[in-house]
């Protein structure tokens, strides 16, 4: 067999998805010659499941995304139909901004961006296998026996990898969404020495929007106010569509009872493990049997298409069953599918595998991203895109990897999570896998990330511009705030208006805003100097002036957890060496090489005298080192 | 900079005196805050006081008392001595005072340094310093790993012991319902679409309110625990010859269980520890003075007072055959606000005291008539002070005591953290901001049982919730 060779690249990217496109994007922008392989150009940032971007802790992930420069953001404020924040009861801490795509038009307008994109081509062909030379990736072959030779990988197969569709007891190779599934690679990677484990997700049936009588549900609407997800958009004026409400019944859960082995899941046909925050309705019904009723969430797929999204219902079971029990819930009697739900099953690697750049331990350049590190959603994926991206580039300068700690954003929390820890689940973001979330806010991801994004050479001037001119504006107000006096008679009849009690004498702005009941916007009546203030300028100066306690507190925790973090381990350290550590601790160190002490103590079986272990010699090693000297 | 740490260095026991070890930036302020030295010249009115020993000097042993510099409570007479860095064991500034060797004297000195600042060291952490700051040299090295380690895995023993049974369970009971709590916060904030019933602030503040009484009444025992487990030190007062040395002695004969037996070496007082119902009590005679003064009289009352400043219990003794002089009365005045056992001794004899008045002074105080002579009136004397340590806890006498001045303070910060909690629901504070409080509370107690992983709280979250698309 002879294979031909064509051009060389800097960085190959393996697959079309929200991962691999933000990958590609990143490594052109930084200026490296890229190719984006898809199996399909149908499929470039394909949405396979669900119509929307965002949600809790997803949406953050957007937002910092977009701060460094990535697309996801952008995309999705060209081609959403309904925009909402959710959580705003909560404080803006916990706002999370999510959005309904038209998919259709979130593809194509993806596809276009990386058609134009400098030093990227985006193809349609299989990578079927890497060339590893030395222990180091090489290349990619494809399908068409077709050579492309690089300087690094980056993997972004998603759920195509030995692809397999659930549905009832039948079951055949495929991708998402009915593309074909990439069998040689996964036989490949395995020959390489690369460890796959099966992982599982569903997706609920596609139907008719006509044949759904709305009538009888709840309409969602979008926000009066749209607030976009990118930085670089300050208003964005739309007409939005709705979503509908509905629910379960009985007679519902009834039908999927009878039915339950059935469905690929319970009749056994599955061995991949499936997440459990998102779980098929046939899971629901039978593991919260005391649950009387679920809610059920018609969303449109687009404005040029009839296909809705029956969101809450991923099934697995048999056509005739999913029809039946669609049919019980209140709008639905009339439903017509159009494409079945399935469970799909796909090859995954343990992310622990990975270093924290997203590279492979054991095949040096070949990066990983998305699905394939056993992450869940399209969010996650683009996040490790965008830093499998820019490792790649970096690794191919020779300069130090871009991490994200913990303490820095959202990005971090998911990435060291996988690495770290593992995943024994499809891994979803939350926000309460973020320790420090107070200060990770989504409002304020563009200065926490946006400096760091432009000195690497991926966001724009004028985004970092844009983000030095904000910072300005809320410090400054900020001051004004800690310095502006209300005399005592002014702020007692303000605060009377309130509800609230009085003062004994004069109080700054920011002591009144302190005050649960007084809000920014309602301080204007007593503070007519105020300069003018965009809403989410607005929103960050009042989160710091009224949580401030709490922000400070949060940020001396940062200040302990990052002393641990930069006291750095060598990788090729020899933790056999050291007397006194576990040896259960001793293994887990061996396979991980933790880059940091405080990574080293989030590794499940290491425990705070290991470390205390560590540090001491350590500190040893050092002064054998100054005495030789 | 580095925090501070202090201990007390002297192994827990009755010695002749005992050591509190400070060591970090910030040991020589909390000497200068908390020792006043002897011979300190008072100023006239409105003048500074002037000193002969200047606290802080490198090096030099100084005698004078731990004061609590909030109440002006004399805690002990001591011996201080400052040393600077980087010369010391730890290479950082080290303060040792000297206290008597009472485990009460030791308590209460450490927890005074504790409040100033420092926190309590760990096991086996000034030899950790030692070696960090490169004190020890490296042939030494390997050793001090060995005896890190080995402190840790004794420490974890006795740690093991502690959380034995109810009190372990207790303290996870209590972990439990807050962590009920924060997943519930969890999935309201996570999962805004989610059929999920919301929060409402009035049942959040119950609850928090409810588990915060849970561990008030934990920190209300660690008081009994501590005695319990350090003794009680008790104080027998009175002017001479009303028979405190014959109180002494029957109470030793009692017991049987004389553990030590130490003349004071610095007071002139006699300490005796016995075993009284499993209570381990330190008993100070102040009878053990030797005189040499011309006012002995005015030195009697003056040490009753300082012994009855650092005493959980005061035996103020009396003789009933005589009435009260006005040096009882002063010893009296003394004594008033302290826990007191009012002894009338010699009732054998013909009875010539009044107790209107000292009723009336002493007006909460238990009053019993004895005759040491005969042994009458004994055996209340111990059940006396019995009630007096388990105080308002008698009913839970066989229920959870905490012993553990650690797991005391972890019980404390706990308890205030969920206190900030109640105040920001009051307020109507943000959700995320509420369960910044409680996670604080959780993992403070999760020191305590050594559990401090929040990954939990989100397996539960998904256990108990239906969620998903």
């Amino acid at each position: 067999m002879k294979s031909c060779s064509m051009d060389e690249y800097d960085v190959i990217v393996v697959g079309a998805g929200h991962a691999g496109c933000e990958a590609a994007l990143a490594s052109a922008r930084l200026g490296k010659k890229t190719l984006l392989l898809a199996i399909n150009l149908e499929s470039v940032a394909m949405m396979p499941c669900n119509p929307s971007i965002g949600g809790t802790g997803k949406g953050h992930l957007v937002r910092e995304i977009d701060a460094l420069g990535g697309e996801m953001g952008i995309n999705i404020d060209k081609t959403f139909i309904q925009s909402k924040m959710l959580n705003t009861a909560k404080g803006s801490a916990v706002h999370s901004l999510r959005a309904q795509a038209d998919k259709q038009l979130y593809h194509q307008e993806m596809k276009k961006t990386a058609e134009n994109q400098e030093n990227l081509d985006l193809k349609q062909e299989e990578a079927t296998d890497i060339i590893i030379n030395e222990g180091k990736v090489q290349g990619v072959i494809t399908k068409t026996l077709v050579e492309y030779k690089c300087r690094a990988v980056i993997l972004a197969t998603g759920t195509f990898l030995r692809g397999r569709i659930f549905i009832g007891s039948t079951s055949y190779d495929s991708g998402p969404n009915g593309l074909s599934a990439s069998i040689m690679l996964a036989d490949n990677l395995k020959k390489h020495g690369i460890p796959l484990r099966r992982f599982k997700t569903g997706t609920p049936a596609r139907a008719l929007g006509s044949s759904v009588d709305k009538s009888k549900m709840k309409e969602q609407k979008g926000d009066d106010t749209i607030t976009p997800f990118s930085f670089m958009n300050d208003d964005i004026e739309k007409e939005q569509v709705s979503c509908w409400l509905t629910y379960t019944n009985e007679k519902t859960h009834e039908v999927i009872r009878e039915n339950l082995e059935k469905s690929a899941l319970y009749g056994g046909y599955i061995e991949g493990i499936g997440p459990r925050y998102c779980p098929s309705i046939e899971d629901k019904v039978n593991r919260f049997s005391e649950k009387k009723r679920h809610q059920l969430f018609v969303e449109p797929e687009g404005t040029n298409t009839d296909e809705v999204y029956l969101q809450g219902m991923a099934t697995s079971l048999p056509k005739d069953i999913q029809e039946a029990f669609y049919k019980t819930i209140a709008g639905l009697e009339k439903l017509k599918i159009v494409r079945p739900g399935y469970a799909i099953e796909y090859d995954c690697i343990d992310p622990r595998e990975l270093k924290m750049s997203m590279e492979n331990r054991s095949i040096e350049n070949l990066f990983c991203a998305g699905q394939l590190n056993g992450s869940s959603g399209y969010e996650e994926a683009a996040a490790q895109g965008i830093m499998a991206g820019i490792n790649a580039v970096l690794k191919i300068d020779g300069k130090e990897p871009f991490i994200l700690d913990r303490s820095e954003a959202y990005i971090g929390v998911l990435i060291d999570d996988l690495v770290t820890k593992g995943t024994s689940e499809p891994y979803r973001i939350m926000t309460s896998r973020a320790e420090y979330r107070l200060v990770l806010r989504q409002d304020n991801a563009d200065i926490r990330l946006t400096e760091k994004a432009y000195r690497l050479g991926l966001a724009s001037q004028e985004r970092y511009e844009r983000v030095l001119r904000k910072k300005k504006i809320i410090e400054e107000e900020q001051r004004r705030f800690e310095t502006t006096r209300i005399d005592r008679e002014t702020a007692n009849t303000f605060l009377n208006k309130k509800g609230g009690s009085g003062v004994k004498n004069s109080v700054t702005l920011s002591e009144l805003l302190k005050r649960p009941e007084v809000s920014y916007e309602q301080l204007k009546d007593i503070d007519q100097e105020r300069p003018k203030m965009k809403k989410h300028e607005a929103e960050e100066l009042q989160v710091r002036i009224k949580y401030k306690g709490y922000i400070e507190k949060q940020q001396a925790q940062i200040e302990r957890f990052r002393k641990t973090e930069h006291r750095k381990l060598d990788e090729n350290m020899n933790y056999r060496e050291i007397q006194g550590i576990r040896e259960e601790a001793k293994q887990k160190l061996e396979a991980l090489k933790p880059l940091s002490l405080g990574q080293a103590s989030r590794i499940s079986g290491v425990s705070p005298a290991d470390i205390n272990v560590i540090m001491i010699w350590l500190e040893k090693k050092k002064r054998e080192k100054q005495r030789k000297q | 900079m580095k925090e501070t740490i202090a201990a007390v260095s002297t192994a827990y026991g009755e010695g002749g005196i005992g050591i509190v070890r400070i060591s970090g930036d910030a040991a020589e302020q909390i000497l200068t805050d908390i020792f006043v030295p002897a011979f300190d010249v008072p100023g006239k009115e409105g003048h500074k006081t002037q000193r002969k020993n200047t606290v802080g000097e490198n090096r030099k042993l100084i005698y004078g008392t731990v004061t609590d510099p909030k109440t002006g409570e004399k805690i002990d007479e001591a011996l201080a001595v400052f040393m600077k860095g980087p010369a010391t064991y730890t290479r950082e500034d080290i303060v040792e005072i000297n206290c008597h060797g009472s485990v009460i004297s030791l308590r209460k000195t450490l927890a005074l340094v504790l409040s100033m600042g420092a926190r309590p060291a760990e096991n086996g952490e000034f030899t950790k310093r030692a070696f960090i700051n490169g004190r020890l040299d490296l042939s030494q090295a390997e050793a001090v790993i060995d005896i890190i380690k080995a402190k840790t895995d004794k420490g974890f023993g006795i740690a093991m012991d502690q959380l034995s049974g109810k009190y372990s369970k207790e303290i996870s009971d209590i972990r439990n319902r807050i962590k009920d709590i924060l997943v519930q916060i969890a999935v309201n904030i996570d999962y805004p679409d989610e059929d999920i019933e919301e929060i409402m602030y009035e049942d959040l503040k119950k609850s928090v309110s409810q588990i915060g009484d849970m561990i008030g009444i934990l920190i209300d025992s660690a008081n009994t625990g501590r005695i319990i487990k350090e003794g009680l030190d008790v104080v027998i007062v009175g002017r001479p010859n009303v028979g405190k040395s014959s109180l002494l002695n029957a109470l030793l004969r009692e017991s049987r269980a004389i553990v030590t037996e130490i003349p004071g070496t610095t007071r002139d007082t006699i300490e005796e520890t016995i075993s009284l119902k499993g209570i381990p009590v330190k008993i100070t005679d102040t009878a053990g003075i030797h005189y040499t003064d011309d006012h002995i009289e005015r030195i009697g009352i003056k040490k009753s007072k300082s012994a009855s400043e650092k005493a959980d219990l005061i035996i103020f003794m009396l003789d009933a055959s005589q009435r009260l002089t006005d040096e009882d009365r002063e010893i009296m005045e003394a004594i008033i606000g302290k826990k007191t056992i009012v002894l009338i001794n010699k009732t054998d004899l013909e009875k010539k005291l009044e107790t209107d008045e000292i009723k009336k002074t002493l007006s909460s105080c238990r009053l019993i008539e004895t005759s040491l002579l005969s042994g009458e009136g004994l055996s209340e004397i111990e059940e006396e002070i019995e009630k007096l340590v388990y105080g308002g806890h008698v009913k839970q006498q066989n229920s959870l005591l905490v012993t553990n001045a650690r797991h005391e303070t972890l019980l404390k910060e706990a308890a205030r953290a969920l206190l900030d909690a109640e105040k920001m629901i009051s307020n109507g504070g943000a959700l995320e901001f509420i369960e910044v409080d409680i996670k604080r509370s959780y993992d403070f107690l999760g020191e305590i049982t050594g559990e401090t992983v929040s990954d939990d709280i989100i397996e539960e979250v998904f256990s108990r919730f239906c969620l998903g698309k």
